[in-house]
């Protein structure tokens, strides 16, 4: 299963900064980045080519890091493509607690990348069903 | 004004005597409490030999530490039936400082006070809202018994609820009003807001207190409100409020000496120094059957003014607080050392050890920052267990202190380092 790379960020210019700059000397890619905003403070998850490494230089370097686990998926790049993973999900009461895509190089295909309570189970029901899951070389390698 | 001209104009040498007899009386009772009998034998106090007011000094200093350590009554000198009353302030490890009365002692705080209020000309005929909160802390039920005492009728408001205060303010034509100076100057400004001008009020007389002021945040208050302001004196170890009280010249605070005896020593050595000299004041409460107490290290720095005032009072007047020799914080009117901040702060895992107090005055009122820097190793990269930290640390702040701090969660190693004297409390207020 994969991992991104979470990082608890103060509110205030310059962050994303200094987060990309030591990624940047580390040569580490950021395959994509969103950001979850509580006012004063916020976290940013950034999906990472080598997300061990990442989060073990981030915390070197002072900025408090840590990996979490997610589930990535294939999905098709087409009106409807996010529809038909989200329909699974619903049908087997799966909540999805934080989400955000992105696409590949190929033009036809999306990775669609989320947080949920039972990754395992849900990982299986998705693979079971079809859904083209990511394992984490698969998916920092895209 | 006096309200009792014999005992408030005394000739200093009939004073002294009559410290002494109640010195020596309070000496004998306290002798017997678990607390006292073990510092007296400890530190070879005879009492019997403290025959004039300057053996005093070889009575050993009484602190808040000593109080935590009596708790709950290991001072008290009259059995539980007799005790009609108990305050408390919070304490620095979960225990309170408490403070016994019995009937008689909370007769006399409320004479206390009803000195201090006729000195600064109230009457019966007033009408005294109470804007200082009830409760455990003492600045509410003090002035209202003393205000009773005096014949006032009293409308026990305690704090906040401002549209009401500023209601009852019109309505029963409130003559004298008890209020922190922040409130204070927070209250002027809704009662402009509401359309009311604060000089046609009736309000005549307001008394300052529980917390730490300038002559110039005076002046701003009697100009705003067209009123005169009385600075007091008090703390939950001498009874509460009224310990010493301006009298209409407004200078200085006359002690109530037939009831405590002040000292002023050196912090650092503990010496005594002259009056006229600033130092800490140094209290022995003489008169409270439940719970004497000898020497009490107030930590408030002043000095006694020894001239004699125009108003004829016997009793010498202490200047207004300069400061404290702790690092005890006075916010909202509660008495918060950074101790306490911080026994909560290191009970939570997910905070690391550093922290900063930071306090402003935002409209007038007191706010608390409290600013921790997140623990690297126990964060989970998620935000919602981010904001439940932030929740449960300003919930179990709020429980010890009283007061709402607004909690800012930072990246470790945006404090300052905790090496050495780290300035832990940044005071931004203007008092």
């Amino acid at each position: 299963m994969p991992y991104q790379v979470s990082v608890f960020a103060e509110n205030k210019p310059g962050k994303i900064e200094r987060i990309t700059g030591v990624l940047s000397k580390n040569n580490i890619n950021i395959r994509a980045i969103t950001i979850s905003d509580s006012g004063d403070y916020g976290i940013i998850k950034l999906l990472l080519d080598r997300p061990q490494d990442g989060a073990t230089i981030l915390n070197d370097e002072g900025i408090t890091a840590t990996v979490k686990d997610i589930v990535a998926i294939r999905i098709k790049d087409k009106p409807g493509g996010l529809f038909e993973v989200a329909s699974f999900l619903k049908a087997n009461d799966i909540n999805v607690e934080d989400a955000y895509g992105f696409m590949v190089k190929s033009h036809d295909e999306a990775v669609f990348v989320f947080q949920v309570e039972n990754i395992k189970k849900t990982e299986k029901l998705l693979t079971d069903a079809g859904f083209k899951v990511l394992a984490d070389n698969e998916l920092y390698l895209l | 004004m006096y309200w009792d001209k014999d005992i408030e104009t005394i000739d200093r040498k009939s004073l002294q005597a009559l410290q002494l007899k109640k010195l020596q009386g309070a000496l004998r009772r306290s002798a017997e409490t678990p607390f006292y009998k073990k510092v007296f034998s400890e530190s070879g106090v005879n009492v019997e030999k403290i025959t004039t007011l300057d053996h005093l000094k070889d009575i050993p200093f009484t602190t808040k530490n000593d109080l935590r350590l009596s708790y709950p009554d290991g001072m008290v000198t009259v059995p539980r039936k007799e005790i009609v009353r108990m305050h408390a302030s919070s304490g620095t490890t979960g225990k309170s400082t408490v403070i016994f009365y019995t009937k008689k002692d909370v007769d006399e705080w409320a004479t206390q006070v009803a000195r201090g209020m006729v000195a600064t000309g109230t009457t019966p005929d007033d009408v005294f809202q109470n804007m200082m909160g009830y409760g455990l802390f003492t600045g509410g039920l003090g002035l209202h018994y003393g205000a009773e005492k005096l014949g006032c009728m009293v409308i026990p408001m305690s704090t906040g609820n401002t549209l009401k205060q500023i209601q009852f303010l019109q309505d029963f034509q409130t003559t004298v009003i008890h209020i922190t100076p922040s409130y204070a100057l927070h209250l002027v400004e809704a009662i402009q807001e509401n359309g009311v001008n604060p000089h046609d009020l009736f309000i005549k007389k307001a008394y300052l207190g529980a917390e730490p002021y300038s002559e110039a945040t005076r002046n701003k208050i009697e100009e705003q409100y067209g009123l005169d302001a009385y600075n007091s004196y008090g703390m939950s170890e001498m009874n509460g409020p009224g310990v010493a009280f301006e009298c209409v010249h407004k200078n200085g605070m006359h002690l109530w000496e037939d009831f405590y005896i002040p000292e002023i020593i050196n912090p650092e050595t503990g010496e005594n120094l002259p009056d006229g000299e600033e130092g800490e004041l140094v209290l022995t409460h003489i008169n409270r059957e439940a719970m004497p107490i000898f020497r009490y290290r107030t930590r408030d720095l002043t000095r006694i003014i020894p001239e004699r005032c125009a108003c004829g009072r016997t009793h010498r007047r202490i200047e207004r607080i300069k400061g404290r020799t702790d690092d005890m914080m006075i916010v909202s009117g509660v008495n918060v050392f950074p101790s306490q901040i911080e026994t909560v702060l290191m009970n939570i895992p997910e905070v690391g050890n550093n922290y900063q107090i930071v306090l402003e005055r935002e409209n007038n009122l007191d706010r608390m920052h409290i600013k921790v820097e997140l623990y690297s190793k126990m964060f989970s990269g998620d935000i919602k267990e981010l904001d439940r930290l932030k929740k449960n640390l300003g919930e179990a702040l709020r429980a010890l202190i009283t007061i709402n701090p607004k909690i800012e969660l930072l990246e470790p190693g945006s404090l300052p380092p905790s090496m050495g004297k780290a300035k832990r409390v940044i005071d931004n207020r203007i008092l």
